[in-house]
């Protein structure tokens, strides 16, 4: 039983440091300030997700475990809030996104 | 009611993070709980927009479908980071949400899926930025805006 959980949570782990690096690689490459921010999304939703799946699988059941979903919650609930930020902060200041522009954008 | 709703989620709350369970221990919390509450009603602060229990009935059959939708997305900007076939698109959307917290609940779950962002919003028009015509689509199809405007319940 132990050895099943362990292999479950290095599985989460795996995938959760995958999108963190993923997403870094994409916080470099991509072009502009609104695509980066599609990155550091990543970041914030898979990368955190997975990585407290795993921490939940090493902990069993317990009180732990309740506060790490709750630290899960108050990261999706926070997260896009900095992100919305970000982008309208760019916008504001008159940074207009690469690519095109499909009908009147506000 | 909504107050004693309030103070029975910050109760419940407070159990569980603190993990002991003498009697001063819970008369203190339940005191500053009570405390809480009264600060929160003088403030005027409790009312659909600041408690919104009326999300609570459908809310985890929306939370189950916003994480599967959030995982598929996942793998999508992986995928469009190591292609690097990056073609951002800019468009305005209209949420047919009534109240205020379903609008912002739509537009957290538009930024909280990688590949779409929501980065203005007047009244109840949404300007969203796109990383792919396909993520573009996702949300042109109004599948996520009918979902919020069924968790509101309002009409």
């Amino acid at each position: 039983m132990e050895l099943i959980l362990d292999i479950f949570s290095g599985i989460c782990f795996f995938i959760g440091s995958l999108s963190i690096i993923i997403g870094a690689c994409g916080l470099i490459k991509l072009p502009d300030v609104f695509s980066r921010i599609h990155a550091a999304g990543m970041i914030d939703t898979g990368g955190t997700a997975f990585f407290i799946l795993g921490m939940i699988f090493q902990t069993g059941w317990s009180l732990i475990t309740v506060k790490l979903i709750l630290i899960g919650v108050f990261i999706f609930f926070t997260s896009p809030v900095t992100s919305h930020v970000t982008a309208n902060l760019a916008r504001q200041k008159n940074i207009l996104p690469v690519g095109k522009k499909i009908g009147k954008i506000l | 009611m909504k107050s004693l709703i309030l103070f029975f989620i910050l109760l419940t709350l407070w159990l569980l993070m603190s993990g002991h369970y003498s009697i001063l221990i819970i008369s203190l919390g339940i005191f500053s709980c009570a405390f809480c509450v009264f600060v929160a009603k003088r403030g005027k602060l409790i009312d659909d927009e600041g408690l919104p229990i009326f999300f609570i009935p459908r809310l985890l059959n929306y939370i189950i479908w916003l994480f599967k939708e959030i995982l598929k997305s996942n793998l999508s900007t992986a995928k469009v980071i190591i292609n690097g076939k990056v073609e951002p698109e800019t468009f305005t959307v209209k949420a047919s949400q009534v109240t205020d917290v379903a609008k912002v609940t739509y537009a957290n779950s538009i930024t909280l899926t990688p590949g779409t962002v929501t980065t203005k919003m007047q009244k109840d028009v949404f300007e969203v930025h796109a990383l792919n015509s396909d993520f573009g689509n996702d949300v042109r199809t109004n599948e996520m805006d009918n979902k919020v405007t069924w968790l509101e319940g309002k009409n």
